[in-house]
């Protein structure tokens, strides 16, 4: 049953690039059952049912539902508030993924540019990496708090009367700060590992090339790094999407009503606070599309960089 | 030249102060009594009372959450992690292997179903999750924990990577040695994954340390929570007492994040790899 199997000539597909492989009618079915069997249980079937949930008006005390077509989106796509806290999702998300991109990258051509001390700051600066969106989200209560915060003592100073978690405008501006704070490690190590793989030879010759620092980065190390920054772009944008879920739970306090939220922290309040499942399940549905877009310009991406390279 | 120096190190002393210093002052304030930092705000300096907040928030019952002590919540975490970051290679090793080594027939339609699962994170079907969680009857338990989680294939596609840049060499001499599937594949192929495993290991488990939505959804059960789960505890008494315990409150986010920061500061170097090297 088991042999060695040479595919001569074929093309290969993208799932067997070896060229030996083992011949077993039962092996490979038998390693895949685990993975396969959590992924049914545990991704396509809430996903499909999702899908179908989307088109139904379900009963809050479970007495059955009706088929309603597209009426949950519908209303969703009309409502008001809806369509508010979309735009304050594009919004955080334009501006979260900027400045962490902006932070990220500035502090890793700095800490690519010293020799002293050099793997000292990297190893601080990556520290943030590993906390959780939530107790980032704390550190950042405090940080903004009514009695204790040194940052609304800061504002204040400046004549700014910062009332987090009461004014929309003011919550807001510290769940920016907090999501950037929480995302300039990851940014910083992939520009970093970037700057470094570009070969010193380039840079010598730039170096001739071009006396003005800045015009060397402008001219020739920003678009080396360019299929980083468009991979981290991706990343970024469904980091803010998503992951941030933990920073606005905690900041908003379970009181969404005068405060910023995302489109997720919306799924999330109609499907477990309001019990509209029909409606929460129409919006996962169009977020499931807006990241399927995302992701699929991501690959396709990618797919031309290895093609590239 | 010199002045240029000079001013990229200010730049990168700013970047280290904003990065760190919340946790510093995070840290600090934790060794100072709630009453104090009430009246003065958040501290830079040690207090006096370290070693007695932390054995509060570790061993007391009660505080933040009901019935549970902090020691529990931090085995909870660890459980996750470590449930996780094992789960999710042994999985994804072995469903690679399969997609590598071996000719059969599904093996494309395999493929794109494992890849669809990278398409969609785990947010965005929350609702419909936790339905199949409540059919399931695994609310409250580890399995209903952490099983979930590793639906998404990501750790698949790190090993399928890897295993497609061993050469064919080993396993043509493999076979001329009479090694079998089984045989190779704890003989060759996971000592060769050892740096991936690692570097792998290290990622999954801060992934499943800082799990937040998931555990919130998944454990009502005060005895499954985990030290991250912990923290919306802290906000939910917060509202409406007369001085909250900040202190008690830093205590528990600085233990919250210690395991994780020291794991990736210790593997630094295996950390960056698996980060970078997989591309997500």
């Amino acid at each position: 049953m088991l042999g060695l199997n040479k595919s001569a000539g074929k093309p290969r597909e993208e799932t067997d690039a070896k060229r030996v492989q083992f011949n077993s009618r039962l092996l490979p079915y038998l390693f895949l059952a685990p993975q396969m069997a959590i992924i049914f249980i545990f991704f396509y079937w809430p996903s499909v049912q999702a899908i179908h949930s989307s088109f139904y008006l379900e009963d809050p005390f479970g007495f059955g539902s009706t088929f309603v077509g597209m009426a949950n989106y519908t209303d969703v796509l009309k409502s008001g508030e809806y369509l508010g806290i979309a735009r304050f999702t594009a919004v955080f998300t334009a501006l979260v993924t900027f400045f962490s991109l902006a932070i990220g990258l500035l502090l890793a051509v700095k800490a690519d540019g010293v020799i002293r001390g050099n793997a000292t700051y990297k190893t601080l600066l990556i520290w943030v990496y590993a906390i959780a969106p939530p107790v980032a989200g704390l550190m950042g209560m405090m940080m903004f708090d009514q009695h204790i915060g040194p940052l609304v003592k800061v504002a204040a100073f400046f004549g700014w009367d910062m009332k987090v978690g009461l004014n929309y405008n003011d919550t807001a501006f510290a769940m920016i700060v907090v999501s950037v704070w929480k995302q300039i490690p990851y940014n910083f190590i992939f520009f970093l590992s970037g700057l470094q793989g570009i070969p010193v030879s380039v840079r010598e010759a730039a170096l001739m090339d071009c006396r003005s620092g800045f015009r060397r980065f402008w001219t020739v190390i920003l678009p080396l790094l360019a299929p980083t920054a468009f991979f981290l772009l991706i990343i970024n944008t469904t980091y803010a999407l998503f992951d941030t879920f933990g920073v606005i739970d905690v900041m908003v306090k379970d009181k969404a009503a005068n405060n910023p939220i995302t489109l997720v922290y919306k799924v999330y309040m109609d499907g477990f606070r309001g019990n509209d499942l029909g409606g929460s399940s129409a919006q996962s549905v169009i977020l499931m599309i807006i990241v399927f877009v995302l992701t699929i310009f991501q690959f396709r991406f990618i797919e031309r960089r290895v093609h590239y390279n | 030249m010199h002045r240029t120096k000079l001013f990229d190190h200010v730049i990168l002393m700013m970047g280290v102060f904003f990065m760190v210093g919340p946790l510093l002052v995070a840290l600090m304030t934790s060794s100072h009594e709630a009453a104090e930092i009430h009246r003065n705000g958040l501290q830079i300096l040690p207090g006096g009372h370290f070693i007695d907040t932390y054995t509060t928030v570790l061993t007391k019952q009660g505080g933040f959450t009901g019935k549970i002590t902090g020691l529990r919540m931090m085995m909870n975490s660890l459980i996750l992690g470590f449930g996780f970051a094992a789960g999710k290679i042994i999985l994804s090793m072995l469903a690679a292997y399969a997609l590598v080594y071996f000719r059969f027939r599904f093996a494309t339609i395999t493929f794109w179903m494992i890849f669809t699962t990278l398409l969609l994170p785990l947010e965005v079907r929350i609702l419909p999750s936790y339905e199949v969680m409540n059919t399931l009857k695994l609310t409250n338990t580890y399995t209903g924990l952490i099983v979930p989680l590793l639906a998404s294939a990501t750790g698949t596609f790190y090993f399928r990577q890897f295993f497609k840049s061993i050469p064919d060499e080993l396993l043509e001499a493999a076979r001329i040695d009479g090694a079998g599937p089984f045989k190779f594949f704890i003989d060759v192929i996971v000592p060769l994954s050892k740096t991936m495993i690692a570097a792998i290991f290290i990622i999954m488990f801060v992934y499943g340390w800082n799990q937040y939505l998931w555990p919130t959804l998944m454990t009502t059960d005060e005895s499954f929570f985990t030290l991250v789960r912990g923290i919306k505890q802290i906000l939910l008494v917060w509202v409406g007492s007369n001085i909250p315990d900040y202190n008690e409150a830093f205590a528990l986010a600085i233990l919250a994040m210690v395991p994780p920061v020291m794991i990736v500061m210790i593997f630094q170097r295996w950390f960056i790899k698996g980060l970078t090297e997989s591309d997500k």
